[in-house]
């Protein structure tokens, strides 16, 4: 009776692994057929560009927002550490090394998975329950070249744009808490953040980061929404399963991509 | 002269003169058609011939293969064994660019029309010409009059899909699978959830659209008496076979009981009332026994 539970349980467990397995493999294949397919949104470059208004453009108000309050929390934060060592004058370099490095292309590509993955995933799969798509390809149009590689390219080419705003509108902000409210002195603020941030170590590393964010986050929206099911549960399944699988997958490139860029700086 | 400048550039000439006669050569044969789902099989054995200039049905229930053989038709499934013909090509040997040229001079009309949400009902119907030809906007523009106009909804043309009624989303999306005249239209449950006027609207287009185009026509459909006044032959599908196929009259008069209960919409007979289940004392004694 044991040995059956255990078999059971350890086939179930398998079934899983397997199946996990064969998704991430067909992940591949569609992420391999939109490369492919992508000279349709590279060539009619308008198409892209739509694309980058729905999924940039209008991230923009939360990104610059989110940004500018993590900058005004970093100040508050960054300024009642230094002081008790007596530097808060390093404010500038805490705050821009943590946007830039760190908080820039991260939280910005977590708010770009909510914002624009889960919107992605949504009109995929919508597009897809409603036979949009189908009727797509009954015209002989591909729709991975005419609906998923523009906003594939769109999410890529907008992520380091986002990132870059988050970082510039957090250091506004830590100028605005620790310079203008509590005191530090603005020409210490600036100038040693000027002479400590490294345009290749920690912006160029920075838009590498949000780079690799953009490609993640874009392939799992819009995956996830070609391959829903075409259904209401389907299609809102796939849409939460973009921003969590996205999240996490942020997280863990961050990791890996931190590990291998500042090891030993 | 449109049909020759939708012709040019990148849309190839058909290999064969436009069909505007009847011609005893099938356009669309289906030989022993197998296809099976998930080990399941779908459709089993079917043989099935659509002339050309003829609008022909497949009736059945729900689920029973209608619209399988419907996308195995067009190129969507591919299937297990037999030979799916259109047009002298086989579907099976076509790659993609061979599937995506023969669909070119298909037309599809989905159940709830599959308009693009996003854009207007010109642009819609505009989208192929856009998509397969070089033809500049002002001779798109008259096209696209012209197609609607002969749906009756020339005036729709600046709507939106969200603004339309059910009856004219599906007027449209027949608009926009005429768009380059094609040489075989195929209509997925085009009556399903119509009223009145616009079912009879849409099967006097379907009907009037064939003879204009010259074209083939598939209607599959389980609304009965709409399309036995438009079609000119039947196929009825009942679990994957086709159990009978004849004129619209010969369907009416036919003595096979599914077709019988099907035409005369007749509550029990081959198809029963009940889903299958087990006995029904036994199932209430279960419930009455598991309750105490």
């Amino acid at each position: 009776m044991q040995d059956n539970y255990l078999s059971g349980g350890l086939r179930g467990l398998g079934r899983r692994v397997t199946s996990r397995i064969w998704r991430l493999g067909f992940a591949s294949r569609f992420l391999l057929a939109i490369l492919l397919y992508s000279g349709t949104a590279l060539r009619r470059f308008g198409l892209t560009i739509r694309e980058i208004y729905f999924t940039g453009v209008l991230s923009l108000v939360i990104i610059l927002v989110s940004g500018l309050f993590v900058g005004m929390v970093l100040g508050l934060q960054g300024y009642d550490t230094l002081q008790r060592y007596g530097s808060s004058e390093a404010l500038g370099i805490l705050v821009a090394l943590s946007l830039v490095r760190e908080l820039g292309p991260v939280v910005a590509a977590l708010l770009f998975a909510s914002r624009a993955g889960s919107a992605i995933t949504a009109e995929i799969g919508l597009m897809k329950a409603t036979e949009q798509l189908s009727a797509m390809e009954m015209m002989a149009i591909s729709p991975i070249a005419r609906v998923v590689a523009p906003r594939f390219w769109a999410g890529v080419i907008s992520m380091p744009i986002l990132a870059a705003l988050f970082s510039a509108l957090g250091i506004f902000g830590g100028y605005l808490v620790g310079v203008q409210l509590i005191g530090v002195d603005e020409g210490s603020f600036w100038s040693q953040m000027q002479a400590s941030v490294d345009f290749r170590e920690d912006i160029l590393n920075g838009v590498i980061k949000s780079f690799v964010f953009g490609l993640i986050v874009s392939w799992i929206a819009v995956f996830e929404g070609y391959d829903c099911e075409p259904t209401a549960e389907g299609v809102s399944g796939a849409t939460t399963r973009t921003v969590v699988t996205s999240s996490l997958a942020i997280l863990a490139a961050d990791f890996i991509l931190t590990a291998f860029m500042f090891r030993g700086v | 002269m449109i049909w020759l400048a939708i012709q040019s550039d990148r849309m190839p000439l058909p290999n064969h003169p436009r069909p505007r006669f009847v011609s005893s050569e099938p356009l669309v044969k289906l030989t022993d058609v197998n296809f099976t789902y998930d080990r399941r099989p779908v459709l089993q054995g079917i043989n099935m011939e659509i002339h050309r200039g003829k609008v022909v049905a497949i009736m059945g229930l729900s689920g029973c293969g209608k619209t399988t053989t419907l996308r195995l038709i067009g190129g969507q499934l591919k299937a297990t064994s037999g030979e799916v013909k259109v047009a002298g090509q086989v579907i099976n040997d076509l790659d993609n660019d061979g599937l995506y040229q023969l669909r070119r001079r298909m037309g599809m009309l989905f159940q709830f029309g599959a308009l693009f949400t996003d854009m207007s009902v010109y642009d819609n119907v505009a989208f192929q010409m856009r998509e397969h030809t070089d033809l500049p906007e002002d001779l798109i523009h008259d096209m696209v009059m012209m197609k609607l106009h002969a749906v009756g909804l020339r005036g729709a043309h600046h709507l939106m899909p969200s603004e339309l009624s059910g009856g004219m989303a599906r007027r449209v999306a027949l608009a926009r699978a005429i768009a380059l005249d094609p040489l075989l239209i195929m209509y997925d449950e085009p009556f399903a959830g119509l009223d009145p006027i616009s079912l009879s609207i849409i099967g006097e287009l379907i009907r009037t659209l064939n003879h204009a185009l010259g074209c083939s026509s598939i209607v599959v459909t389980h609304d009965i008496q709409e399309s036995l006044k438009i079609v000119d032959y039947v196929y009825f599908v009942s679990e994957g076979k086709i159990v009978a196929e004849g004129t619209p009259d010969d369907i009416k008069h036919s003595k096979e009981p599914y077709v019988h209960q099907f035409v005369w919409g007749e509550p029990d007979g081959p198809v029963s009332f009940h889903y299958p289940a087990r006995p029904y004392g036994e199932e209430i004694y279960r419930e009455t026994a598991r309750a105490r």
